[in-house]
């Protein structure tokens, strides 16, 4: 197995996922399919590659700091699941 | 035991350009909740962020007045975490390819010079405000400060106390202010700071436990936060006890820190570069073109003053601080030349009577540079005395007035006319035959108290120069 039971429980932490046993069995067995697919990739010889980090070999993508026009916050706040017309209401956090 | 005290900060400031970081949202300050964001900011997917010239252009001058490297090729990577400050599940930030790195500023404390190192200058969004309910277990997001660039300063854990890190933090923040880049206002959370800080037994290599704190919004907050913790990891460490690292937050006003709880388990914010940003590449022209646009900074201006003017390193510290209070020096050096009495009535009457601010806002003061200069001269040239240009001073501060207007309205000029004088001299000679008497017989001493009356009859206008040789002289007749 390439990952253990308790890093699949701490990757869904992370995540904020709540996955039963059953499912971390499963996801187990796909995740370390996955895993082994791109350690394949170890198997090419990279001494003195540089890392790529960007599939497009472009730097220095720019804008001139212009203001342009926001959104009405009516809209701003259209997407969230709860919001009182000025802000998202969220679950106190502090 | 004596333990050895390593601090280092972390200083976050925020950047004064007009948009947000990789969309065209305004920054500007105190708008209604929510009402300057935008897809990109508000984390929609399939957005593309675009990355604002301008923050690379401030954070190479940052870089260049901190005696930093800057990395030719830098990247923005993803700091990953939840938190519903954070809309997108991330921070776009830097890495391990910041902009610039190994830099240094130097510090003076106890009249020592000391140079602290920077270990890096990143690049990276700010999150947005939350606002916590009183009574509900509610939390209000506001977007509108989310992805205002930021950059955050790194400094080596080079400082041995308290004093030296507000010393240290005091001249990243004046430094800021001299390049333009930040406004450093800490109470609107324009310029924020962390502190990383351990105790160890004197001699020992290896670093003790940290603690970070947070939430210190003033510079003497941060000096007191860093005294209570002091304290508090010396008592633990001398009953034998471990300090546990943990993020405090510093409660000002019960004058303790507390336990925060962590963002984050274990901090893993599994970064990596961000693929809808490109490298940042920045070439020598780039660099040349920014060193040329680098105004005078504080450490040079100081060294000037210090060279030039002859003041001394206090004097040139505590006047080249802020930007605005040099300007006004040297705009009322145009108008008197000793440096050293200028400074002196800057320092004290100045600052003293000064109730606008700090010494960043002194260009709301009613006396402009001008004005006093035109009141020193007047010192200089004898039209009035030390003492008075001190009253005329006041005067000046809350009305507003010229020094000469003031002079002339309320009849100050010091009285250098002989003959007005000597009739005085001769009347309080008369008054007092006794005092004559005690004089003319060996008793000199007694010249204090006619001097003194004279001051009196003329209300300290007399000049008391003149005032002691026409009494040396009338006496002896």
């Amino acid at each position: 197995m390439k990952i253990s039971h308790d890093e699949i429980r701490h990757v869904a932490k992370l995540a904020r996922l709540e996955l039963s046993s059953a499912e971390i069995e499963s996801m187990a067995g796909q995740l370390d399919g996955i895993l082994g697919y791109v350690d394949k990739l170890s198997e090419i010889e990279t001494e003195g590659v540089k890392p790529t980090t960007h599939a497009l070999s472009i730097y220095n993508a720019f804008r001139e700091d212009i203001v342009t026009e926001s959104l009405p916050r009516e809209e701003a706040l259209k997407n969230g699941p709860l919001q009182n017309g000025e802000a998202f209401v969220v679950p106190k956090v502090i | 035991m004596e333990f050895e005290i390593v601090i280092g900060l972390e200083v976050h400031a925020q950047l004064k350009t007009n948009t947000k970081i990789f969309c065209g949202c305004t920054t500007s300050f105190g708008a209604a909740p929510n009402s300057h964001t935008c897809p990109v900011c508000l984390g929609m997917p399939g957005v593309l962020p675009v990355l604002n010239k301008q923050v690379v252009d401030y954070s190479i001058r940052m870089a260049l007045a901190t005696n930093c490297e800057i990395n030719r090729t830098n990247q923005f990577a993803r700091k990953n975490y939840f938190y519903p400050d954070l809309p997108k599940g991330y921070q776009v930030s830097q890495f391990d390819l910041p902009i610039a790195e190994h830099g240094w500023v130097k510090i003076e404390v106890e009249d020592e010079s000391k140079k602290i190192g920077l270990t890096r200058i990143h690049m990276e969004e700010d999150a947005g405000k939350l606002v916590h309910d009183e009574r509900e277990p509610k939390s209000y997001v506001d977007l509108n400060r989310t992805a205002v660039p930021l950059i955050e300063i790194v400094s080596e854990p080079d400082l041995r106390s308290p004093e030296e890190a507000v010393a240290y933090l005091k001249k990243i923040h004046s430094i800021l202010r001299y390049l333009d880049i930040c406004d450093g206002n800490m109470q609107e959370g324009s310029f924020r700071c962390d502190a990383n800080i351990s105790l160890r037994p004197h001699g020992q290599k290896e670093l003790g436990t940290r603690t970070e704190l947070k939430n210190m919004n003033s510079f003497r907050n941060v000096q007191r936060a860093l005294e209570y913790e002091i304290r508090r990891q010396r008592d633990l460490l001398l009953e034998g006890e471990e300090v546990v690292q943990a993020t405090l937050l510093w409660d000002p006003d019960r004058n303790v820190t507390s336990s925060m709880r962590s963002k984050e388990e274990a901090h893993d914010y599994r970064y990596f570069p961000d693929p809808d940003l490109v490298p940042i590449v920045i070439d020598e022209e780039w660099i040349e073109t920014a060193r040329a646009s680098l105004p005078e900074l504080p450490g040079q201006r100081k060294q000037r003053f210090m060279e030039e003017l002859g003041l001394p390193a206090y004097d040139a510290e505590v006047l080249t601080a802020a930007k605005e209070l040099a300007d006004y020096f040297e705009a009322a050096l145009l108008g008197y030349d000793n440096a050293k009495k200028l400074s002196n009535w800057i320092m004290t009457e100045l600052m003293r009577e000064f109730k606008g601010g700090g010494p960043e806002d002194i260009a709301a003061c009613k006396v402009s540079p001008a004005n006093l200069a035109a009141l020193l001269t007047m010192v200089q040239k004898g039209t009035i005395s030390g003492k008075i240009a001190k009253t005329v001073f006041s005067d000046m501060m809350e009305s507003g007035k010229e020094a000469e207007a003031i002079v002339k309205e309320k009849n100050l000029s010091q009285m250098s006319d002989e003959g007005d004088l000597v009739r005085i001299v001769q009347e309080i000679m008369a008054d007092n035959p006794e005092q004559v008497e005690q004089f003319r017989d060996g008793k000199t001493k007694v010249m204090g108290f006619f001097v003194g009356q004279l001051m009196k009859k003329t209300k300290g206008q007399a000049n008391p120069q003149m005032a002691n040789e026409l009494f040396q002289k009338e006496l002896t007749k």
